[in-house]
């Protein structure tokens, strides 16, 4: 691994400047197409240990018709379902060849202090069951340690795994996408946070960027551990991913999970991503949120914008 | 020698059991008797009213689910506190328009009728549920349970009373409540200082929130908020009644609009459809309670 330029974050502006894309005035059309820009954005999620398989065939029926708008008309699906390894074949069998990805999060989620070999085995499973995605989370304790030689070299076998993934067998999809989940919760400062990245895009190229769109991501958090996504902390990523592609031309997604509950935290995110990286990056293949209630915000919004009328708690499933 | 400035209060909101201004940044000027502006007050904007109505539901599952005998304490601490506070109510009464004597009284006769509520939390169930006679090997009973997040429309006058009247049987039955007082010709200087006396009442936040603005603007919001369960509003127009009964039609909510008459000066003459809002015997009845209840009928089997 190269070793990397010590960028540092200076916590002051980054913080000032993602409060600032919080004051943008997005109203009545713009608003209502940014609203469905996010719902085909989530990455509809249920990562609980009390799961079970009809919990994730709702979820999979809710993200494949995420509501109806105020005539009652079907609103378009979400861009994928994330589970547990165990449940990904359920919901690889309940949304078919719908077009939702079965993203499933794997590697020894969501501490990642397993073995490796176990680790690469539980990667290897969820895609033999028919995950198109998976969301990896690196070693924060190596990190934290020093041992970036390590984690990079861990990441960049992931990577390996998932390029592999037509040799592996069963349901394997022809290309599975990889999200490095970097828990910036746990990683203490913007500088490390800036560190990481650099570092898991740094792996997730080093076998060339090539490939079908969005087939690197680079995610903020579990969800298992506060504080789970800001907007200082995505921002600082979206900056690793905008030098990057300054510097070598390729683009990495970014997926911001945890604590995005409201449609208009999600306008504030996609107001964020064209501000810092531009319009291509406004699309499910490079921009993603991991979330579940804010879908129900989102369909709650959609209608608000559609009649004029705030909705009723029922007016909703409640997967 | 320096002249000591006077230190006015911002009158504002009481959402979540905190006073915000409206996210508007509108007020509306109060002016008294005379004609000169006192007070400037927030004039609570649609999103306002939104964000109330979240704050109520997401108070209410905690309020509904303390026991009867919680309530009571609780709408009987409300009146402690409001005791406390005679002085300062009437003293705002006084500055929207009200006359000193009548200004005490009203605010007197307002802290009984907390006092009333709070006796009758954990015994209305026994008047107006009840136990029936089936053919058949059942325990057949009904209890009243409250309806959820009840919006109120408080009349202008008289401002206190009305609405304390309004909200006390609400509050009672254990619904969370979104409470719209006029500004424009009404008191909402008395309902700002009373939000004040409810945040120090043990209340929890959001189960009783209170805005200040106009009413034509905030019932049309009411009436189209489908996560609103009923409505109790007095004193408001023809035009307003309509609005909120057409609204309340397409989720179907329960709607109560009460006439009333414009003071309670002695002797008025009290006429059909009409509250007198002193009347003890007419407003402290469990039947202001039975239209923000909804009844649940249990079949029980019995072994008989």
């Amino acid at each position: 691994m190269k070793s990397l330029p010590a960028r540092t974050v200076d916590a002051v502006m980054l913080e000032q400047r993602a409060a600032s894309f919080r004051t943008r005035s997005i109203k009545t059309t713009a608003k209502l197409a940014g609203l469905r820009l996010a719902m085909s954005m989530v990455d509809l999620t249920t990562l609980e240990g009390k799961d079970s398989p009809e919990k994730v065939r709702a979820l999979c029926r809710k993200a494949l018709t995420p509501g109806v708008d105020h005539k009652g008309r079907p609103l378009a699906p979400v861009a994928a379902v994330c589970v547990y390894p165990t449940l990904v074949a359920v919901a690889r069998e309940a949304l078919g060849d719908s077009g939702v990805k079965v993203a499933s999060v794997a590697t020894g989620f969501p501490s990642g202090q397993y073995p490796l070999a176990v680790r690469i085995e539980d990667t290897r499973r969820a895609i033999r069951d028919g995950a198109d995605e998976i969301d990896m989370v690196i070693s924060r304790g190596a990190f934290l340690a020093g041992k970036r030689d390590l984690v990079f070299e861990e990441i960049r076998e992931f990577k390996a795994v998932c390029n592999a993934s037509a040799s592996i067998g069963g349901d394997a999809p022809a290309h599975v996408h990889l999200k490095v989940i970097l828990e910036t919760g746990e990683l203490e400062t913007y500088d490390n946070v800036r560190r990481a990245s650099d570092l898991a895009i740094e792996a997730l190229l080093v076998d060339g960027g090539d490939g079908p769109a969005g087939t690197g991501f680079i995610k903020t958090s579990t969800g298992k551990v506060t504080p789970a996504a800001t907007m200082p902390v995505t921002l600082c990523m979206l900056e690793a991913i905008r030098d990057c592609f300054l510097t070598t031309g390729h683009m990495i997604g970014m997926k911001p999970a945890g604590g995005i509950r409201t449609a208009k935290d999600a306008l504030h995110y996609l107001v964020m991503v064209k501000e810092t990286l531009g319009d291509r990056w406004l699309s499910p293949d490079w921009f993603r949120f991991g979330a579940s209630a804010l879908v129900d915000d989102l369909v709650r919004q959609i209608r608000k914008q559609g009649c004029g009328k705030y909705s009723a708690r029922y007016d909703y499933a409640e997967a | 020698m320096t002249t000591r400035l006077e230190v006015n209060k911002t009158y504002k909101l009481f959402i979540d059991g905190k006073f915000p201004r409206s996210e508007s940044g509108r007020t509306i000027a109060v002016a008294d008797a005379r004609g000169r502006v006192v007070a400037h007050v927030c004039h609570a904007s649609r999103k306002d009213l939104r964000d109330a109505v979240s704050a109520a539901r997401k108070a209410l599952p905690g309020w509904r689910n303390a026991t009867a005998y919680l309530r009571g304490q609780i709408l009987y601490r409300m009146a402690e506190m409001m005791e406390g506070k005679r002085g300062e109510l009437a003293a705002a009464l006084v500055v929207g328009g009200g006359r000193p004597a009548a200004a005490r009284r009203e605010v007197e006769v307002s802290i009984d009728r907390l006092v009333a509520y709070a006796g009758w939390a954990d015994k209305f169930a026994q008047v107006l549920g009840c136990n029936n006679a089936v053919a058949g090997p059942y325990y057949n009973f009904t209890v009243p349970e409250p309806t959820g997040v009840v919006a109120v429309v408080a009349p202008d006058a008289p401002g206190l009373l009305g609405l304390v009247s309004l909200c006390a049987p609400a509050l009672c039955a254990g619904n969370a409540v979104v409470a719209v007082v006029g500004a424009d010709g009404g008191q909402p200087i008395a309902a700002a200082v009373l939000a004040e006396v409810f945040a120090t009442s043990d209340l929890p936040g959001g189960v009783l929130n209170l805005l200040t603005g106009t009413r034509d603007e905030l019932t049309t919001v009411i009436a189209g908020h489908r996560d609103i369960d009923a409505v109790l509003a007095a004193g408001v127009s023809a035009d307003q009644a309509r609005v909120l009964r057409e609204g309340a039609a397409e989720n179907v909510k329960r709607v109560r609009v009460l006439d009333h008459k414009a003071t309670g000066n002695k002797g008025a003459k009290v006429t059909r459809g009409e509250v007198d809002w002193f009347d003890a015997a007419a407003c402290e009845s469990p039947w202001w309670i039975e239209p923000v209840v909804e009844m649940k009928t249990i079949w029980h089997p019995s072994a008989a």
